[in-house]
């Protein structure tokens, strides 16, 4: 099942709801990159409140997803990571560096604006 | 759940069943919800282990309990091409398959007890076990 992208504005934002296999991950990227393109949209944000197990798999994909953004010009900011996934992350020796974080997507929201000087 | 069962590996799907069961037999045995993402967590590295090194194997689950501790002993079997140089792969951030080569030396980092039998051509055994902290 796609995960869905919504527009507001000349954001992009999406929140992970189901547990992610490695097809739908790598599906998500694709479609999130053409979402930018065909957008224009300068700035996403990923809220992952309801995700409670990110591998080591689905962190390169996420880590990806940003790099490849920030190449087409579009900031991506990860927000709700829940305690327990970023206590495994660093156990698992994913640091996941140079990526934007916040608390929620309120928070996200603010710091696009502030990274995107709007 | 029985306090000892399986499920198979040789879809990428099975990838999340396998990380599924872990975490609800974690939970059902105790673990906080920490130890429980610690797990499922730990069993999604080594179900993907086996979809991507030796394409089909088994990942077993089993309740263990001693006089005064109780855990999940979650061991990873497959009989694909075996691992020829185990301090290699034990190596933070050694990868042959383009991830991100976190895998084994997070597994056990994650986990409690760590264990690898391995022979080339004949296949691998993982065993690794989480207590439930009292």
């Amino acid at each position: 099942m796609p995960i869905p992208i919504l527009k507001l504005h000349n954001y992009l934002l999406i929140s992970i709801q189901t547990e992610i296999d490695d097809q739908t991950a790598i599906e998500f990227q694709e479609d999130l990159l053409d979402k930018i393109h065909k957008t224009g949209a300068s700035g996403v944000v990923i809220d992952l409140t309801s995700v409670d197990i990110i591998d080591s798999f689905i962190a390169k994909v996420l880590g990806d997803v940003v790099a490849m953004s920030d190449l087409m010009g579009a900031k991506v900011v990860l927000t709700g990571i829940q305690p327990a996934v970023a206590m495994t992350l660093i156990e698992l020796g994913i640091h996941l560096q140079n990526i934007l974080t916040a608390l929620d997507l309120e928070q996200g929201l603010i710091k696009l604006h502030q990274e995107l000087g709007v | 759940m029985t306090p000892q069962s399986f499920v198979t590996v040789y879809k990428e799907w099975d990838i999340v069943g396998a990380r599924q069961i872990a975490r609800e037999m974690a939970k059902e045995l105790g673990f906080n919800v920490v130890d429980q993402a610690r797990i499922a967590t730990a069993v999604s590295e080594l179900a993907r282990n086996i979809y991507l090194y030796a394409k089909e194997g088994q990942i077993h689950y089993e309740v263990v309990e001693t006089m005064n501790k109780k855990g999940l002993c979650v061991r990873a079997v497959d009989t694909g091409p075996g691992i020829k140089d185990i301090s290699l792969v034990m190596q933070d951030g050694y990868s042959t398959s383009g991830g991100l080569g976190a895998g084994l030396p997070g597994v056990k980092r994650l986990m409690d007890e760590f264990d690898i039998q391995t022979k080339v051509g004949e296949g691998t055994t993982i065993t690794t076990t989480k207590w439930v902290r009292l």
